[in-house]
């Protein structure tokens, strides 16, 4: 019995490791930003394909199995380099119009992105053969866990904590917070904010493409992978509040462990029950548990 | 009144199609007229009210679901009995959805109704033993005006009867749509879209309008969906997924939001231009994605935006 509850804690903490880290991204962009990024499922999936690539070439020149994880991760932080070309190619020929076309923008990218990802990579799903249980498993209060799910949990909050840290204790997160809270007064007080929004899209994106990344050695990399995870990261954002990461932080564990004991206990109602939660919050506190009043 | 003419002069090429164009062209239309019955009601809560709805597809998927669970499990096949189930299914469902997403607008009311969406999604594809799950619902071949027509071949059935019945609907669809956004209820609309605070302080009462819109719009895409059935003869939770509401969305807008028409030439446009590149590239999305980038950068009006700047307005000469 134990045994079995620390399991589905334990993947459901591990996917809510994944989820925050989109969420994350989706966060920081619509804080200073306020555009609702749809295609942060997309570079989700872009930096799993990427990945997978990474790894396969590391194996193909014979590189020890047991330090996988540094191709892995460099590859989702380098293809989050496509942040500045989707910021500067195309939402920042939109920043003066209504949300409605900012949102559609990156609607635009979610279908071109899916077919892209499909150009390169092929249609049939691509996954990392055996490297999932490289760092052997471990066992915790009776529960087998794999030792890569614990790394992915601990680097997962490592980067919660830096982006606290980057966001409270450095010149560019007080820019960032100053714009967050005041476009106008910040851009009088000489910010540039074609240097922050660059900077910051890139943030969220490459945020989205590590997570993707991480996440292929447990789960194959598909093209639809992207337009479904951006409906749990959104519900993640709006259970915790839009723009806030403590929000994201919260959300994230709130929806990776609840689908993770929905599965086990009644599998029908896996996404149903999240989306519900969603409704039941957007309708009573529509900011989200952490959404600030200026958010 | 030129209008007038070429709107007169494109519904009389679409009753002539079945006779002159080939048989593929003329099937393409099926989905076309149940799309610009769906876009003229999503285009009263976008281009009317101003509200972005990522979530319509769910209303779509209502039409469809009770056109198929009437054929399949009913033993209903009057057409007619479907499209009104339809709707009033529609506007059941869209009741409370409506009354909890008008209270919020922009990008909050987009999100509060891609949830809804979401949880009839996943209600349908879960729900295996009602509905199927991924593999759909079979919609079978309704009866047109008390009439059973299964003796006939299928395309036969598609664009002959099944073909005027659907223009038949989309004309009366356009029509109450007219009426609508021509009437009082539609000038307030856009005045609550152009300035909620003053229409409020004129003493319109700003959610209720929003709210009768949003039902209104419900109840065109249930019948739209319902009109989707019968061609595949089968319907599947895609119908209802998020992205579904987004190409709704894309439609509209390529057509151009800002015209009564403009869904209706951006769902004819969508769909043709979609099979053209199907037939080229299996890539449609990455040309379409593009597609939809250039006209929210180059021309937010869209296609009909495009057409009306040409020719200057009789006002800016006098």
């Amino acid at each position: 019995m134990t045994a079995h509850v620390v399991n589905v804690l334990l993947s459901g903490v591990f996917h809510a490791s994944i989820l925050f880290l989109v969420a994350a991204g989706l966060q920081v962009v619509f804080g200073v930003q306020k555009i609702f990024n749809l295609a942060c499922g997309s570079f989700y999936a872009l930096g799993a394909y990427a990945g997978v690539s990474a790894v396969g070439w590391y194996a193909g020149v014979g590189g020890p199995p047991a330090l996988f994880i540094l191709p892995l991760a460099l590859a989702g932080l380098a293809v989050g380099a496509i942040g500045i070309v989707v910021e500067r190619g195309l939402l920042s020929f939109v920043y003066d119009r209504d949300e409605t076309f900012q949102l559609l923008l990156t609607f635009a990218v979610v279908l071109m992105m899916e077919d892209a990802i499909r150009l390169i990579w092929g249609t049939s799903p691509r996954s990392t053969s055996g490297l999932y249980l490289t760092y052997g498993q471990l066992r915790l209060f009776g529960a087998v866990v794999p030792v890569y799910n614990l790394i992915v949990i601990a680097a997962s909050l490592a980067i919660a904590l830096s982006i606290g840290w980057l966001l409270t204790r450095t010149t560019f997160g007080r820019i960032i917070r100053a714009t967050a809270d005041n476009r106008e007064m910040a851009e009088a007080l000489g910010v540039d904010m074609r240097w922050v929004y660059a900077r910051v899209f890139t943030l969220g994106t490459a945020l989205g493409t590590l997570g993707g990344a991480l996440v292929i050695p447990a789960t194959a990399a598909m093209s639809e992978m992207g337009i479904e995870l951006i409906v749990e990261a959104f519900a993640v954002v709006v259970i915790g509040g839009l723009g806030s990461m403590r929000g994201a932080f919260v959300g994230a564990l709130v929806v990776g462990v609840l689908r993770s004991v929905a599965i086990s206990v009644y599998p029908e109602l896996e996404m149903l029950l999240i989306y519900l939660i969603v409704i039941g919050v957007l309708v009573m506190r529509p900011r989200g548990l952490f959404g600030g009043a200026a958010a | 009144m030129k209008g007038g003419l070429v709107v007169v002069a494109a519904t009389a090429a679409v009753a002539v199609a079945p006779l002159v164009a080939s048989t593929y062209h003329v099937l393409l239309m099926l989905p076309f007229m149940a799309y610009a019955v769906v876009l003229l009601g999503l285009n009263l809560l976008f281009g009317y009210a101003g509200l972005v709805s990522f979530g319509h597809a769910l209303f779509v998927g209502i039409g469809a679901y009770t056109g198929a669970f009437l054929t399949s499990h009913g033993k209903i096949r009057s057409l007619e009995v479907i499209l009104v189930a339809a709707a009033a299914l529609g506007a059941l469902v869209a009741v409370p959805v409506a009354a909890l997403c008008v209270r919020y607008v922009k990008i909050y009311f987009g999100m509060l109704t891609l949830a809804f969406g979401m949880v009839f999604y996943t209600f349908v594809l879960k729900f295996y033993r009602l509905t199927g799950g991924d593999e759909g619902t079979p919609f079978l071949r309704p009866s047109l005006l008390g009439r059973s027509l299964d003796a006939m071949p299928k395309i036969d059935y598609l664009v002959g009867p099944y073909y005027y019945y659907s223009l038949a609907v989309l004309i009366l669809a356009a029509l109450g749509m007219w009426r609508i956004v021509h009437s009082p209820f539609g000038l307030c609309l856009k005045t609550i879209r152009d300035n909620p605070v003053k229409a409020e302080t004129l003493g319109i009462g700003v959610t209720r309008y929003r709210f009768f819109a949003f039902v209104i719009s419900a109840i065109y895409a249930a019948v739209g969906g319902a009109l989707l059935g019968p061609p595949t003869g089968n319907v599947d939770p895609t119908l209802a997924y998020w992205t579904h509401s987004g190409n709704l969305v894309f439609m509209t807008l390529l057509g151009g939001f800002a015209s009564f028409f403009g869904p209706v030439v951006g769902a004819f446009v969508f769909i043709y231009l979609q099979n053209w590149v199907m037939s080229i590239v299996p890539y449609w999305r990455l040309i379409f994605g593009a597609m939809l980038a250039v006209i929210v950068i180059l021309a937010p009006e869209g296609l009909m935006g495009l057409v009306t700047r040409r020719r200057p307005a009789p006002a800016s000469r006098a």
